[in-house]
C-alpha cells in the first residue's frame, strides 16, 4: 500500500540512510568541536571561525534532512 | 512496601506502581523507564534522528561559543608599546627577565645577535618551570624535566613540552628594545 510518494518498504532504506548521514555529520561536528576547543585553549584564533561555519552547515544539513523526514511521512 | 507484582492467573505478572494508579495516569518518567520488559517502548529511528539533530544543534552552539570567546579575547588583547631594555644593557648572548604587560608572568629577553632579540614567556609550557636560555646551542632549556625549545622560534624540540613558548613581539628602534605584543599561539 502506498502512502505518498514512497511505499513503506521504500521509506525504510531512506530513513536508515538519513540516520546514517545525520550520525556522520554529528561525528564530524564533534571532531570539529574537539579540535577547535583544543586550538582555542592553545591560543590559536584562526580555526574558530571556519570550524563554526562548517559546524553550522552540518546543522543546516541535519535540519534539512529532519524536515525531509517529516515530509516523507 | 508500596509496590508489588500482580499474580492473576493466566496473565503475565506485572509490577504494580507505588500509587496503584493505572499506567495511563503514571508520570511521564515512569512510563519512560518501566520496570516490566513488556512495557518498554523502544526509541524509534525517527526519534533517534530528532535527538541526534538536537545534539547537532548543541555542538553548533558550542562552536559559536568558542567564536564568541575568541572575539572577546581579541578585543582584550590590545598590548601597549613598552620599553623593556636598552641595546647596551645586554651583551650578545645575554638575557634578562621582564614583565609585559605589567603584572604578567615573567618573560625572557635574549640577545641572539648584534641587532637580534627574541623574547618568550619564561614559564615552560609543560609544568611552568622557569626556562634557561642556552644561546651558544641555540636552545632554551627547562631543567625541571629536561625540556628543550628552539631559541629562534620557541618551538619544543625535545622532552615533555608539546607546545611552543608564547612569544613576545619586539620592535628594536635605535638603542631601545620595545615589546609591542604577545603571540600566544601555541599549536
Amino acid at each position: 500500500m502506498k502512502n505518498g510518494r514512497f511505499a513503506r518498504a521504500q521509506r525504510m532504506p531512506i530513513l536508515n540512510s538519513i540516520l546514517a548521514i545525520v550520525v556522520m555529520l554529528v561525528v564530524l561536528q564533534l571532531w570539529l568541536l574537539t579540535a577547535s576547543t583544543n586550538a582555542y585553549l592553545g591560543g590559536d584564533e584562526q580555526t574558530a571561525l571556519p570550524a563554526a561555519f562548517v559546524s553550522c552547515i552540518c546543522l543546516l544539513l541535519n535540519v534539512g534532512l529532519l524536515r525531509y523526514l517529516y515530509r516523507l511521512d | 512496601m508500596t509496590s508489588g507484582i500482580s499474580s492473576e492467573p493466566g496473565t503475565p505478572s506485572q509490577t504494580v506502581p507505588p500509587d496503584r494508579a493505572s499506567r495511563e495516569n503514571q508520570p511521564r518518567w515512569r512510563k519512560d523507564f518501566p520496570i516490566d520488559w513488556a512495557e518498554a517502548d523502544y526509541v524509534s529511528r525517527r526519534d533517534l534522528i530528532k535527538y541526534v539533530v538536537l545534539t547537532s544543534g548543541a555542538f553548533a552552539v558550542g562552536q559559536a561559543y568558542i567564536v564568541w570567546k575568541t572575539l572577546q579575547a581579541k578585543a582584550q588583547s590590545l598590548y601597549p608599546r613598552s620599553l623593556i631594555a636598552g641595546l647596551e644593557e645586554l651583551p650578545v648572548g645575554g638575557a634578562k627577565t621582564f614583565t609585559y604587560p605589567e603584572g604578567s608572568t615573567p618573560r625572557l629577553l635574549v640577545r641572539t645577535g648584534p641587532e637580534e632579540f627574541v623574547a618568550y614567556d619564561q614559564q615552560c609550557t609543560h609544568l611552568q618551570c622557569p626556562v634557561v636560555p642556552k644561546v651558544s646551542e641555540g636552545k632554551i632549556h627547562c631543567p625541571c624535566h629536561n625540556g628543550w625549545f628552539d631559541l629562534k622560534t620557541g618551538a619544543p624540540t625535545a622532552g615533555p613540552p608539546r607546545r611552543p613558548l608564547p612569544r613576545v613581539l619586539l620592535d628594536v628602534q635605535g638603542q631601545a628594545v620595545y615589546a609591542v605584543g604577545v603571540e600566544s599561539k601555541t599549536l
